[in-house]
Parts: C-alpha cells; sequence; structure tokens
C-alpha cells in the first residue's frame, strides 16, 4: 500500500463547485423570536430577538459593535471570529439564540478599560502584521484562543492553527511571529 | 514643537499610524456605516448568461416581513452615459430586458433587516429567455489593431495592447542557434479580497453621500453623477479604510450607481454589502490568458528575436485588454514582435489585478528565459546578464535609474544561489529544486495633489482624499512630512479617505506612493517658501512664531511633465522609468502524492528610495504570497454548461491559507533614490513583488522533478498526470 493509494482509496473530498443559485422556497412564517439573555464584552444584554438572526449580523447592526467584519457570511474566512466563553467562534455561524448565557467577547472589548492594548493587539502592530486591516479583528481575537490552548510551541503549529483565519493581503509570516511573540510574552 | 526626529523620517521602519485603530476594530470600512432609517439591499443576479428577461415574479418577496420594496429595471431610471477609465462597466444593468452575463443585477430587494433582504432575494423569480453561452475557446479571437479599436457599444480601445515590431523577427529566428517556442496558459483568478465591495448612499436633498469601498474614490462622483444626470459636486464620497483592493476596486462598478439610484428611488438611506457569491460577477478578475512566446538566441545566448502573442477573454460588449505584452522592454533585443487579441465570451468584463500587465506577461518570458539557460547549459542569472538591456529596447531612451544587477547579485547571495544542488535534491518523501526569475514594472503615474498646515503649537496636519488600502501609505505622508519640515513623525496627523479633502490620485498600479508623497513634500516645501518671505531661519516653527499668523498652509501640486492627466514608463519625462527585481525560490514537491510546498524566497528589489523599510517589506512579502497562490492554488472556472463561475465562495476558491506559507521569506531592496519618477525618489511597489515569482517557482518545480509546467496552477493532480505520463 502507497501513500498515494491512502489517499485515493480514502477518498479525498472532490471540487466542492457549492451552490448559491437562487431557489423558490415558500415564504416563512413571521420569523421566531426567543429570548436570550447574555454577556458582550462585560455588558449585559437581554434581548428579544428573531431565531435566524446570526451572532455576527447583531453584533453590527444591532449593537452597532462593527469591528466584527463579514468576509464570507459562511464560516470560510474567519473575519468574524469572537470569543464565546472563551473558544474562538465565527459568529456568522452562530445564531444570537445559541446564545443564552454566554459571554462574548468582541475585538471592541478587548483592550483594558483604559484603552491599553491587549498584549497581541500590540504585537499585531509591532510585527506589522496586518495590512488593510479588515481580517484583523478575527485574526486578533483568533491569536488570543490560540494562544491560551496552547498551539503555540512552533511557528509550523501556530500556521496550522490560525489557517482558518484568511488574509487576502497575506501578512500570514507576520501574523505568525505576532502571535509567537505575545504567547511568550515578549509584547 | 517636539525634539526634531533622530536622522531622517523617510526610509525608518515607522509603524503604521491606523494600526491602533485596526487592531481595536475602531477603523470604519463602508458596511460600517448605517444612517438612521437605511434599509438593507440584496441583489438578484441573472440567472443565465444571456438572453432576455421574460418576467420578474416578486410577489412572494414582496411578502416577507420587512420587505419594503423590490426594484427591477422599470423602476429604475434611463442612466446617462458613464465616463470610459472611470466606470469599468458601460454597458449598465438594469437599463432594459437584456441580459449580459450570469449574475449581473436584475432585481434589488430592500428591506429593513438584512435577515428579510437575504431571505427575499431567493424568493424572486426571474423568468429568461436565454441564448446559448460562449465559454472560452469557443469565441472569435479579435486582433487588436494599432488603428483605434471601436466596438459596438461605442468604447474606444486606446494603444493597450496594440501591435509592436522592431527588427525582422522571422528572419532573426529562422538563423537563430537555439529557439524556444511555447504556449503558457494562466487561468482567470478573482481578487478574492476579505472585505467584500460595498457602497452606503444617503441623499439629503440634491446632495448625496456616499461611504463607499473603492480604489479611486476621486472619481466615483464622476461616474454616479453622469449616471443619475447630477452635479459631480454635490456628490460626497467617503472612503477611508478599503478591506482589500488589488485592482478590483480600482473602477466604479455598476453596484456603487445602483445603491445612490435605489436611494434616491425610496428616498431612504441604502446599505448595498455584496454578499460574497455576489462578488464574483459584481466586479472583475483577471481574465484566462493564453500567452504564445518564441524566443531566438544566439550560442552562446543573447537573444535575437522576441515574439509574444497574447489573448484573453473580455465580455461579449466590452473590450478588456489584459496587456501582457507590456514585458518587451526587460531584455535588450533586436527583433521583437507582439500582438494581443481578445476572445468575447459570455462573462463579466475582467478588470485590472495585481500584478495586471508585466505580472501576467513574465509568466511565458520568464520561463522561456529559463528554458533557454537550460537548454544552453547557462546559468540563470548569467543568460538574464548577457541581455541585460542598458537603456529602454522599444524606445532606446535612458533608464531613470536601473539598479537589476545589484538585485540579481544581491538576492543570489541571500538565497545563496551558486551553492544551491544543481538538478535538486531528495529530503525524506520530497524532492527540493530551486529557481529564480526578474521581476519588472513599468511606473504608471497621475498627479497628485495635498495640502499641508503648520500650526503654532507645532502640530503638522495632512489632507489629502485618499485611501488605506493597506499599503502604508498614511504613515509615509506623515514621514515626508516631518522630513520635509523637520518636526517629528508624532506631530503629524494625516487626514484622508473624504472627498471634501484635496483631491488626488487613485491607489492603484502602485501610483499612490508616487504622486501623494510628491504633493505633500511640495506642499511642506510651498510652507517653507511662504515663512521665507517673514523670516531666513531654518526651523519652520521659530519662523511662523516670528510672524503673526496662526498657521501656515501649504499647498502641494505634483504635475506630470506636459501635465498629462496620466502617464506610463516615464512619459515625457525624457526617461524610462520601470521598478527592477530578482526573485528566488526553493519548493518541495513530493512526487507520490503531487503536494507542493513553498520551502523560502528570497525577492530583492530596485524600486527607487525605500520610505517605509516596515511597510516595504509587507507589501512585497504580501506579493509573493500572491504568486504562491497564483502558481499553486487559484483558479476561477466557468461551469462548461452555463457560463455561470463555478464556485462563488471561499471554500471552493483556494487562496493561501497561513499554512501554505513559509516564514522564510526575505525581502532586500537597491535603496537608491528615482530623481526622475517622483519628487521624493519613491517608485511603485505595490505590484512589482508579485510579478515574475511564478516563473521562478515554476522552475524550482522543474529543479525538483523535471517537469516543466506552462500552465497555472501547478496543482497536485497536474503534479501526479504529468510525472505518470513520464512514466514516474
Ligand atoms: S464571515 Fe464568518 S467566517 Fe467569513
Ligand atoms: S490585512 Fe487585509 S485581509 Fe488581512
Amino acid at each position: 500500500m502507497t501513500r498515494s493509494q491512502i489517499l485515493n482509496d480514502g477518498g479525498v473530498a472532490p471540487d466542492d463547485p457549492a451552490g448559491d443559485t437562487p431557489t423558490n422556497q415558500e415564504p416563512l412564517a413571521p420569523a421566531l423570536a426567543v429570548n436570550v439573555r447574555l454577556h458582550v464584552n462585560g455588558a449585559q444584554h437581554a434581548v428579544h430577538v428573531s431565531a435566524r438572526v446570526t451572532l455576527l449580523d447583531w453584533l453590527r447592526d444591532d449593537l452597532r459593535l462593527t469591528g466584527t467584519k463579514k468576509g464570507c457570511n459562511e464560516g470560510a474566512c474567519g473575519a468574524c471570529t469572537v470569543l464565546v466563553n472563551g473558544r474562538r467562534m465565527n459568529s456568522c455561524l452562530m445564531l444570537v439564540a445559541q446564545c443564552d448565557g454566554s459571554e462574548v467577547t468582541t475585538i471592541e472589548g478587548l483592550a483594558g478599560p483604559d484603552g491599553h492594548l491587549h498584549p497581541v493587539q500590540q504585537a499585531f502592530i509591532d510585527c506589522d502584521a496586518f495590512q488593510c486591516g479588515y481580517c484583523t479583528p478575527g485574526q486578533v481575537l483568533s491569536a488570543v484562543a490560540c494562544i491560551q490552548e496552547g498551539h503555540t510551541r512552533s511557528p509550523e503549529e501556530v500556521r496550522e492553527w490560525m489557517s482558518g483565519n484568511l488574509c487576502r493581503c497575506s501578512a500570514y509570516p507576520q501574523i505568525t511571529s505576532a502571535v509567537l511573540a505575545a504567547a511568550e510574552g515578549k509584547v | 514643537m517636539t525634539a526634531p526626529t533622530e536622522g531622517r523620517a523617510i526610509g525608518a521602519p515607522r509603524p503604521r499610524i491606523e494600526g491602533p485603530l485596526k487592531v481595536t476594530g475602531a477603523a470604519r470600512y463602508s458596511a460600517d456605516n448605517a444612517p438612521p432609517d437605511a434599509l438593507h439591499a440584496t441583489l438578484v443576479g441573472a440567472p443565465v448568461c444571456q438572453g432576455r428577461i421574460v418576467d420578474v415574479d416578486a410577489s412572494a418577496a414582496l411578502a416577507v416581513e420587512g420587505v419594503v420594496r423590490i426594484l427591477t429595471w422599470h423602476d429604475l431610471p434611463t442612466f446617462g452615459p458613464v465616463p470610459p477609465w472611470q466606470a469599468a462597466v458601460l454597458n449598465l444593468p438594469m437599463q432594459s430586458d437584456r441580459i449580459q452575463h450570469e449574475g449581473e443585477p436584475v432585481a434589488i430587494v430592500l428591506a429593513t433587516d438584512i435577515q428579510a433582504a437575504e431571505q427575499a432575494r431567493t424568493m424572486v423569480t426571474v423568468r429568461c429567455a436565454p441564448t446559448p453561452p460562449v465559454l472560452p475557446g469557443q469565441g472569435r479571437r479579435n486582433l487588436i489593431t494599432a488603428s483605434e479599436e471601436v466596438d459596438e457599444s461605442g468604447l474606444v480601445e486606446g494603444e493597450r495592447g496594440a501591435p509592436f515590431r522592431i527588427g525582422d523577427v522571422d528572419a532573426a529566428l529562422a538563423s537563430s542557434a537555439v529557439r524556444v517556442s511555447e504556449t503558457w496558459i494562466q487561468p482567470s483568478r478573482h481578487h478574492n479580497f476579505i472585505e467584500t465591495s460595498g457602497t452606503v448612499a444617503r441623499w439629503d436633498g440634491d446632495l448625496l453621500t456616499v461611504w463607499d469601498s473603492a480604489q479611486a474614490s476621486f472619481i466615483v462622483p464622476n461616474v454616479i453623477a453622469a449616471a443619475l444626470q447630477l452635479d459631480p459636486g454635490n456628490i460626497r464620497v467617503i472612503a477611508p479604510h478599503v478591506g482589500g483592493g488589488f485592482g478590483g476596486k480600482g473602477w466604479v462598478w455598476p453596484h456603487q450607481i445602483l445603491a445612490a439610484a435605489a436611494a434616491r428611488i425610496v428616498d431612504r438611506p441604502v446599505k448595498l454589502h455584496l454578499g460574497r457569491a455576489d462578488q464574483y460577477t459584481s466586479t472583475g478578475f483577471q481574465p484566462l490568458l493564453d500567452q504564445f512566446l518564441e524566443l531566438g538566441a544566439t550560442e552562446d545566448g543573447r537573444l535575437t528575436a522576441l515574439r509574444h502573442q497574447v489573448s484573453n477573454i473580455t465580455s461579449m460588449t466590452e473590450v478588456y485588454v489584459e496587456a501582457a505584452t507590456e514585458v518587451k522592454d526587460l531584455y535588450a533585443c533586436p527583433a521583437i514582435d507582439v500582438s494581443q487579441s481578445v476572445e468575447p465570451v459570455t462573462v463579466n468584463l475582467p478588470t485590472p489585478m495585481r500584478t495586471t500587465n508585466e505580472g501576467c506577461g513574465l509568466w511565458p518570458l520568464e520561463s522561456a528565459m529559463n528554458e533557454l539557460a537550460h537548454r544552453l547549459g547557462v546559468d540563470p542569472i548569467e543568460i538574464r546578464l548577457r541581455n541585460h538591456a542598458d537603456r529602454e529596447p522599444t524606445t532606446g531612451r535612458a533608464w531613470s535609474t536601473k539598479h537589476l544587477r545589484e538585485a540579481y547579485e544581491e538576492g543570489a547571495r541571500l538565497f545563496g544561489w551558486y551553492s544551491r544542488p544543481r538538478g535538486g535534491r531528495s529530503e525524506g518523501n520530497w524532492r527540493i529544486g530551486t529557481g529564480m526569475a526578474s521581476s519588472t514594472m513599468g511606473q504608471i503615474r497621475f498627479p497628485g495633489n495635498a495640502t499641508v498646515v503648520l500650526q503654532r503649537d507645532g502640530d503638522v496636519v495632512v489632507r489629502v482624499d485618499i485611501q488605506d488600502i493597506g499599503t502604508g501609505l498614511q504613515t509615509l505622508l506623515a514621514q515626508v512630512a516631518a522630513e520635509e519640515l523637520g518636526t517629528s513623525v508624532e506631530a503629524v496627523r494625516v487626514e484622508w479617505g473624504d472627498s471634501d479633502l484635496p483631491s488626488t490620485g487613485p491607489m492603484y498600479a502602485g501610483s499612490g506612493t508616487v504622486a501623494n508623497t510628491s504633493a505633500v513634500a511640495l506642499a511642506c516645501r510651498d510652507i517653507r517658501k511662504q515663512l521665507g518671505e517673514h523670516s531666513d531661519t531654518d526651523d519652520v516653527l521659530d519662523a511662523l512664531r516670528q510672524t503673526d499668523l496662526p498657521q501656515i498652509t501649504g499647498d502641494g501640486r505634483y504635475e506630470l511633465p506636459n501635465r498629462v492627466p496620466m502617464d506610463m514608463y516615464g512619459g515625457d519625462s525624457g526617461y524610462a522609468i520601470r521598478s527592477f527585481g530578482a526573485v528566488f525560490a526553493e519548493v518541495a514537491v513530493d512526487p507520490e502524492l503531487g503536494i507542493m510546498r513553498m520551502r523560502r524566497m528570497v525577492g530583492v528589489y530596485d524600486c527607487g528610495r525605500v520610505m517605509n523599510a516596515r511597510t516595504a517589506r509587507s507589501q512585497m512579502i504580501g506579493s509573493l504570497v500572491w504568486a504562491w497562490g497564483k502558481s499553486a492554488l487559484e483558479r476561477s472556472e466557468l461551469d462548461p454548461t452555463t457560463a455561470r463561475w463555478m464556485s462563488k465562495n471561499l471554500s471552493s476558491v483556494h487562496i493561501p491559507v497561513n499554512a501554505d506559507i513559509s516564514d522564510l521569506i526575505t525581502i532586500a531592496f537597491i535603496d537608491e533614490p528615482d530623481p526622475y519618477a517622483s519628487v521624493t525618489g519613491a517608485r511603485a511597489m505595490g505590484e512589482i513583488g508579485a510579478t515574475g515569482a511564478d516563473a521562478a517557482i515554476a522552475e524550482a518545480v522543474f529543479d525538483a522533478i523535471g517537469v516543466r509546467f506552462r500552465e497555472l496552477p501547478i496543482t497536485p493532480k497536474r503534479i501526479l498526470d504529468a510525472l505518470a505520463e513520464m512514466g514516474r
């Protein structure tokens, strides 16, 4: 058995030309609404919200916390990464309805109350780990979690565990440096 | 005033002045704006690639709670003609029942919340009378001729891609000792910036405010005003931060006009933030290119002939020329023959993408040079040195400055080029190979405008209507002002991204640095000149305090020779202005699995004066990663039955992720000012790094496994198929 046979027999996923063709649907009944209590950046919110509203859209449109970015709205880019109970999540893939009782941290809630930057934020500036900055809030929060998870033992490990966050400006080597610097307390 | 900066401000690796905004989420991009009462818009795209709309049934969609209005072409005003080279698309959508490409907007859903707008758009039924698609390879290739091409829409296509000949290429090829003659292909690719394009439009009576995602905000009022027939002076554009452009937000696209038109119709602000899938058909892409290239050379590797025939796809209704033939000035060659054709297919209009022109043309030229070197047993650097162009080949003009030889030398040293194992080596399951290529990008320039204000308290304000697309320009402007005025960089505040500020050129083709660092330097010199009338002290602040002025304002207008609105490659300066570089790659290929990995890359560039060593390095790393994507991963394919982009998402279109990219990317510069390119000595940096690197990577693959790839990307399947064909 060769390595290529294993791959072939194991069935590498075929290309997935995911569809987006508009399909006709029956009009839905008026959207179901739910009651949710959650904390965002330490502040408590008790909301009555339509069950279909994603955490991303709610943060951006209702709370006006626009630091969390929308890049794809389908879990492919990581621009919308936030921390939910300390874990990194794509907020476009989460409904507010799933967040009852949760603590959510967005990029606006990361710096200290006096505006003092979190070490990961400072490391991103020091290492020039962004260009346009659109992926940056997601990268920074993903990095905070990556460090907490302990996935920073080598550059290779950081690269692997930061690969859920796309950066089309391609600041990847600098992002890796920033994550390592913050992990090692060098900020 | 704070103490003057130690040493020089220009060139220092200053952190970006907008960095704190970006790491805290405070930087505002277009879709972060939500004027009170704004409606969310979504687009319904044409389901077929050409034909006519028979009927748009929006009744079910209108029943969705929150939907306010659904607009079809019947609801829209007749747009006025929009200006070419500013508007990307001249045949605007939603003006008739005609469908020009799949995904073209046919309806606009407006709703109070994004959930309703997204749901309703899937419920609009569009019935069409389709016409069969024309796919790449099925269209008629139209040769671009020297006379201006006028297509059916009345678009005049200028000199881009016009044939160019010197010498007798046929005779030179016939008598050449060696000849390389092949066809190179690169697929269509999209920009895939992480911020999809977005426009927020709000009317206050006759005044229109637009928050936009654009690389050239100064042309947005012209285009919207032309379409909606109003005074461009009534339009304010706010566009400080743009989440990546790479050419795709350079011109004004239809959605920007549609957002403004929709807001006027419903008399409410409208936010149109394109969905990811919509992006693939709402702006452009770099077109599929087929390039035949032929080199003739003497036995010792001196070029005798270059023939380069380029063909790219374009839309059915408009001509986009991807001028890959612009590489003809890289090497000294007595006989040159280049030509260009375009093939209309049923697809949206292509547009420039990092790196247009040379980025496309160096793929075959540098690959052919590597093949020639291999054929003759000459080192790839040596063959390039033997063909070094001491003057611009097509005009005989002197170069403004050129340090390509130093770039080869420094790159070879940093890479360890001359001590590399030739013919590759093995390391576990991997085969390791190395390759190199030249990089080049002709300078494109626009005029620039800036105002600088020196205040009595020592603060300096730079004002210029330019976008931040991530190049670091705003930081450079602070550095230039600090150096010109002898202040600290910290004392300089830069205001940008609002059309109420002095209007200046675009942020594309690397022209932003040239125009705007020049304009700011000139504005500072204007301050010094004015102060010179009051005082002869060299310290501007002392001089200001000797007057009774509260502040002093300097205006800087950077003009091109003969006051043209744009020039290329030196224009009327009397010099040829072009940047150069040398790029080296080491790749690993697993011949059993077909996997390819970047091991390390080195790039050394001659781009004039380096304005900020830190942001310059990031620009070049970004470019090399971009080139890796082109070489190994990216392609946008059309479905062969529907002419629809097959994958309209970031899961199935592969772009580089962090794990694809080695940390071992070394960047260096030949940091010599170009006095003819700009006031500050800078030339462009944004594009050159992504030129030639594909050829270097393909050469490294050849070195590793002995297979020449002439079609990109070099995927695992292609590697395995090629090795199987060779019986390995
Ligand atoms: S917006 Fe959520 S992953 Fe892209
Ligand atoms: S900084 Fe532009 S996408 Fe990452």
